[in-house]
This record gives structure tokens, sequence and C-alpha cells, in this order.
């Protein structure tokens, strides 16, 4: 693959300190054992700026995070940025007053999206400092590994037979 | 009687989460409580044990958007305990990375936090569909300075390049060759921005504050000078418990401060502007006369503005530096502890930012104390209200309420920073 405005790019995000807010790190970093080469990993902490730094450059995003929205610890959300705004409250697990939501909305706004953005959002149980990830956020991990995994291939297929992709 | 109440549960656009409650009673305002109910977080506790040199990297954490201003602080201390001074390089290069920090800082609140505020929309998203190109221009700001953090501090958020005596790798000036082109940008994108924020529309509206600051005789202050202020205070940074203290309050878990003698104070860009005007450079000053602004300026909706000026000054300052840099033979000073109460105090882009320890013999922490500056400007939050809502009290509540919170959002408060502190009550039968 190219560099240039044709990357995949996916983004954990999350805070590896807070129990349930690092399982983006966790999904992403089993993704980068699973994805080709080409596909960069990025690990970030949700500031609003820096996200919209790390995606100028990809037309793919997959983004993860932990989300809290009252659904059961281990529920997960996936959300197509291109379909449906992102709710700016979800993703204030963290104090960022400007994180996950915002860059994709101001980016939106800005026409700095890039042409797929997918976040998988799951349900937190615990925010509380320390390690370790609740037992129904560790046992949806999987789930989000795959999907993020077919969305991949789905974006690969359509990718060989569009070469103007 | 007809009585009236305030209330915002969940304020916006501030780091951290506080709230605000104000009470009018009989076209009177009876009560206003600027709450921060963020956890308090310790790490005066948690430093006690702990070896001098990892103060830095402690209370860095205390904070994403100002770990420069808590590292700075806490070397400073340890070193003017230990009688040693970082000059030269070292400390332009301190300089340097600070001024990364007051970029990324100011940037963020100026642009994406407060400029909505003015301009009338919800937020920095509303504000980008009509005004893209001034939110492009904040974010390109902001980037510039995250950048310098990065490359001088090893990585952006919580820096792990400084270390009590200096730095653990220093750049060769090649390395920083780079930023030239960046900084001369972003010094015309900032002159740029100040006189865009001289546009917006201000209320009428003054106080007579206490304006406390660093300041030093040669440059403005930054790492390092006397506490000053426009009412008389004149002190060493050890001095600063005998004029200061900090009181509990019930309602918040923030300590608030307040002078011995005075009371109410005032610390941040409004106040280091004040305090320190002449010791801007010629360009920054020249920016702020054009935008209508003379020496003083005692209106907290023009901190906007004046964070602006402190933007442009730290670009040109910071291409200063890159200028004249020369790569110094040593990374850092070296440290010798030993049994000392050591005082430190830095500019942090919210204000003066206070650091004491007790450090033994062997260098280990005592005992410490952390002042932030969102907790010293807690009260003067809570003046500038009592005074600014009986002036707009015939507002529609909903309009009412938005400039309540705008006054609060002139401080940039970062409640983080603030609730550190937690005094436990046992009652007992």
């Amino acid at each position: 693959m190219p560099p240039g405005k044709s990357g995949t790019l996916i983004i954990g995000v999350g805070n590896e300190h807070r129990r349930d807010d690092a399982v983006g790190l966790v999904v992403a970093r089993r993704l980068k054992e699973a994805v080709p080469e080409h596909v960069r990993v990025l690990e970030e902490s949700g500031d609003a700026a820096a996200l919209m730094e790390s995606w100028k450059d990809a037309d793919t995003v997959i983004l993860i995070d932990a989300v809290r929205s009252g659904t059961e610890p281990g529920t997960l959300h996936r959300l197509d940025a291109h379909t449906q705004p992102i709710p700016t409250r979800f993703f204030h697990c963290s104090t960022h007053a400007f994180g996950v939501a915002e860059a994709i909305e101001l980016a939106r706004a800005l026409s700095q999206l890039p042409s797929r953005v997918i976040v998988y959002g799951i349900e937190g149980k615990t925010f509380e400092a320390g390690q370790g990830l609740s037992p129904e956020v560790e046992k949806a991990t999987q789930e989000v590994v795959e999907r993020a995994l077919g969305d991949l291939c789905a974006v690969s297929i359509f990718r060989a037979f569009s070469p103007i992709f | 009687m007809k009585s009236r109440t305030i209330k915002v549960d969940y304020l916006a656009r501030v780091e951290g989460e506080g709230a605000l409650y104000v009470k009018i009673r009989n076209s009177r305002v009876t009560d206003v409580k600027f709450k921060i109910w963020e956890p308090p977080r310790l790490f005066e506790a948690l430093l006690r044990g702990r070896n001098y040199s990892e103060a830095p990297d402690i209370t860095a954490r205390i904070c994403g958007i100002c770990p420069i201003a808590y590292q700075m602080s806490a070397a400073q201390a340890m070193e003017s305990a230990f009688g040693v001074t970082v000059d030269g390089q070292l400390r332009t290069l301190r300089r340097l990375i600070y001024c990364g920090e007051w970029i990324e800082s100011h940037a963020l609140h100026v642009y994406l936090l407060h400029a909505p505020d003015f301009l009338g929309y919800e937020d920095a998203i509303q504000m980008a569909k009509d005004h893209p190109e001034i939110v492009q221009r904040g974010l390109q700001l902001k980037k510039v300075g995250n950048e310098l953090m990065a490359f001088l501090g090893g990585r952006e958020i919580h820096p792990i390049n400084l270390r009590v005596g200096g730095f653990y790798r220093v750049p060769t000036k090649r390395e920083l060759v780079p930023f030239i082109d960046k900084l001369k940008w972003g010094r015309d994108a900032a002159l740029e921005a100040v006189r865009w924020t001289a546009t917006l529309p201000f209320p009428d509206f003054e106080q007579d504050y206490e304006f406390v600051a660093l300041r030093h005789p040669d440059e403005y202050a930054i790492t390092e000078g006397r506490l000053v202020s426009n009412k008389g205070l004149d002190i060493a940074v050890r001095e600063y418990d005998d004029h200061f203290i900090e009181e509990h309050v019930p309602y918040t878990n923030a300590l608030h401060s307040v002078l011995k003698e005075r009371g109410v104070y005032l610390v941040g860009p409004l106040a280091r502007y004040n305090v320190n005007f002449d010791k801007l450079s010629p360009l920054a000053q020249q920016a702020a006369r054009d935008a209508g602004l003379g020496p003083v300026c005692r209106n907290p909706f023009k901190s906007i503005i004046v964070r602006s000026v402190e933007i442009l000054y730290a670009y040109d300052e910071a291409l200063r530096i890159v200028d004249g840099y020369e790569m110094p033979e040593k990374p850092a000073v070296e440290v010798q502890p030993h049994a000392a109460t050591a005082y430190g105090c830095t500019e942090a882009p919210r204000g003066i930012l206070y650091h004491r320890y007790r450090v033994d013999d062997q260098g280990v922490i005592l005992d410490a104390k952390l002042v932030a500056p969102t907790s010293q400007n807690q009260k003067s939050v809570e003046s500038d209200l009592w005074q600014f809502v009986p002036k707009y009290m015939d507002l529609p509540p909903d309009e009412l309420t938005w400039r309540c919170e705008q006054a609060i959002r002139n401080y940039d408060p970062c409640i983080s920073c603030s609730a550190h502190f937690l005094k436990l009550h046992i009652e007992r039968e």
C-alpha cells in the first residue's frame, strides 16, 4: 500500500490506568497482531486535535473506545460516522473537554473526515483507577476484534475491485 | 418575594467536572457557589516517601494539558533547595518547551472552548461550520505547540525528558531547524489571531482585581521570578506560605486560596499581562495596543485577547530561542540532595503553580504541598459572578445562564488540577 491518502488506520483510544477505559487500547493491540503490515495501528489518549492529526492521511478509520451510555456493561455499539452524528456525551469517560466525538464532528464540519469512519464503542462497567478490564468488557473484546477484521476485509475487497479507491 | 436560581450541573467546555449555583432573591444575588465536584486526587499524599527526582514525573500526571508546568515547578523547587542553578542554554530550552505548553493550552481554550461564547455558538463544532478558517487556524497554532512539547519532551502528553537539573537528552542545533518555518508561520498567524479576537463583542464589565504573577527583571516571567502584585505584594517564592493561605469550603473539593492580608486575588494570563506588560516583546506589546488594550486590562472577558497576545509572545520568544540555540555540553546539572524545604513556582498557562516539599538528607520526600492556579482563582470566579449577575439580571434565564458560564470560562478553569485535596471529617457519637 503506498503512503498518502489511501491508508487504513486503526485507533484505540483509552487510559490504561482507568480499568475499562483501557478497552480501546487492548483491542488495538490485539488487532495489531492480526492485521496486514500496511494497516497502521495507533494508541491515543483521546485528545481531539491529536486524533484529527492522526487520521489526516487516512481514508478508512476504525476507532475503538470505551463508552458510558447507560446500557449493559460489555454492550457493543457500532457507529458509522457518515450515517449518523456521534453523540458528544457518549465518550465522556475521560475529562477531556474535547474528545473523540468532538474530533469526529469537528472534522466533519471542516470537511476533513476520512471517507470511512467506523466507531466501536464498548460500554464500560468501571472507570476507577487501576488496571484490568471487568469480565463483561473483557468478554466483548473478541467480538470487536472479529468485527473490525471483517470491516478491514470488506475494505480490501472493495479496493481490489475499485482501482481509484 | 421573587426568587430565582441559576443552576448549571455540568459546566461545558472546561477541563474537569464542576458546577455553578447562583441564587437570586428580590432582584438581589444572595448566593454564588462555583462547585468543583470532581473527586480529590491525593497527589500530595502519594508523593510522601518518593525520591526527590520522581517529583517532576509524578506531579506531571496531575494534568494532561499543563504537565510541563508541574515538572518545572517541581524541578525548580528541588534545584533551589539543593543549591543548583540551571542556566544558559538549558534554562533557555526549558523556556522553549514551556512556550510550547502555553501555545497548545491557550490555542485550545481560545479557539475551541472560549470563542464560541462570543460568537453565539453552542460549541466549536457549530462555529467551525460558519468559520472553518478560524477553527483551522486555531488547530494549526495548537499543533505547533504540541510538536514543540513532543520534540523536546519525548511525547506531548506527560513528557518524559525533563528532570531535576535539566533534561535527559538535549537536541542538536540542527534538529531544531525544522521548527523555524513553523514558528514563523505561527507568529504571523498569532498576530492575525490577536486582531481577530479584538473584533469580538465584549460585555462592559471591569473588576478591581489584585493581579498576582511572577515577575522577572529581564523577561516576561515563565520559569522563575518574584511573586508580585499590582497592590504591593513583592515576595520571594519561598515566602509564599507567609502571605497565602488555603481554606476549606464545604461545597467544593478544591481548597480556596486567599491572600492573608487582602483576600481574593487573580492569577493567569490577565494577571501576567497586567503585572508584566513592559516585559512583553515589542511585537506582542504593539499587537496588544493595536487590539485596543493598554498596559492595564481589568475586563475578564478580554482575557481571550490577552491569551492571544500570549500565544503571539510565545511564538515570538520560541523563535528567538531557536535562532540563538547552541547545544549545551551536558543535558543536565548534577544534583546532590540534602535535607531541606524546597519551594518552586512557575507560570502555568492558567497562572502561578506553587510547589513546596520537605525532603530528608537522602532526598526522600517527607511531605508536599501543591497549589494549582484554578484553586487560586475560585474565589475570583465567584466574585466576578456576584458583580456580574446583577448587571444582567433582566436577561432571559437561558441567556443569563449562558453569560454566567462564559464568565467562568474566562478563567479557562482546569478543574482536574484544582481538586487535589480532601479533608476527611469523621463524626463520632
